[in-house]
């Protein structure tokens, strides 16, 4: 049920060396929680995203571990530090085994 | 005014399903705390939880968290059908121990934010959201 997944995310494209970063994700998904109901009164079984990372150069960034209490299409603000020009790799881990991965490189200004 | 017996009985049950309830509620939340802490101890300060007094759309309520110095911040819904949210693990990189997102809240409750902080200790912080349409179907 994980059709049309598309993870957005916003890193600048430039920083200082050392400078702390603000990066925004969203990815759109469904995240069906496991406790609502179809029209015939069956449970609809979850499947939601459970695990999201952020890493920088091979270096954890962040790395969130994800509940049906999230909400659809999840949102992650967070912060980095760019200590020199790289890649930010994030990746998505859903209930169904699907993993979902992007990446935005950034130079030192 | 003068109460029957059958009515005393009533009545004491009544407050006795009372005071159960909230405690069944809330005793997975108290599993989820003592899971994470290991029972330990939680100052009041050192988190920062920022939610919204009133969420119009439980579905989609903004929630913030931020501890300085913590390695991970769990976040709990007490109020939810499962009272996890999201927990966050801050590695070598991460600019500041703060996040945002959104979080679905079955109802009006209380929203938890427990940081394990870098030297081994744990900090709380709560908010109450009053929520006017819930997030979790049915």
């Amino acid at each position: 049920m994980a059709s049309g997944v598309k993870p957005r995310v916003k890193v600048p494209k430039k920083a200082t060396a050392g400078e702390a970063i603000t990066i925004k994700t969203l990815i759109s998904h469904q995240m069906e929680s496991g406790q609502r109901k179809d029209k015939e009164g069956n449970l609809i079984p979850r499947s939601i995203i459970n695990r999201f990372t952020c890493e920088f150069n091979g270096q954890l960034v962040v790395d969130v571990t994800i509940e049906p209490a999230v909400s659809t299409n999840p949102y992650f603000q967070f912060e980095a530090i760019v200590p020199e020009a790289g890649d930010f790799a994030f990746t998505w881990y859903d209930d169904d085994g699907s993993v979902y991965e992007t990446s935005k490189s950034i130079a030192i200004a | 005014m003068e109460f029957s017996r059958r009515e005393t009985l009533g009545m004491a049950l009544g407050a006795a399903v009372m005071t159960v309830l909230p405690l069944r509620v809330s005793a997975s939340t108290e599993d989820r705390i003592a899971e994470f802490t290991g029972g330990a101890d939680m100052a009041d300060t050192g988190v920062e939880l920022t939610a919204p007094e009133i969420a119009e759309n439980g579905n989609t309520v903004p929630i913030e968290v931020s501890a300085p110095g913590a390695t991970a911040i769990m976040v709990l819904a007490t109020g939810n059908p499962t009272p996890g949210v999201a927990t966050f693990n801050f590695g070598p990189l991460a600019g500041s121990q703060s996040a945002a997102t959104r979080i679905r809240l079955a109802g009006t409750q209380d929203v938890v934010a427990i940081a394990k902080l870098a030297d081994g200790s744990f900090a709380k912080a709560s908010a109450s959201v009053k929520v006017t349409i819930g997030g979790c179907g049915g």
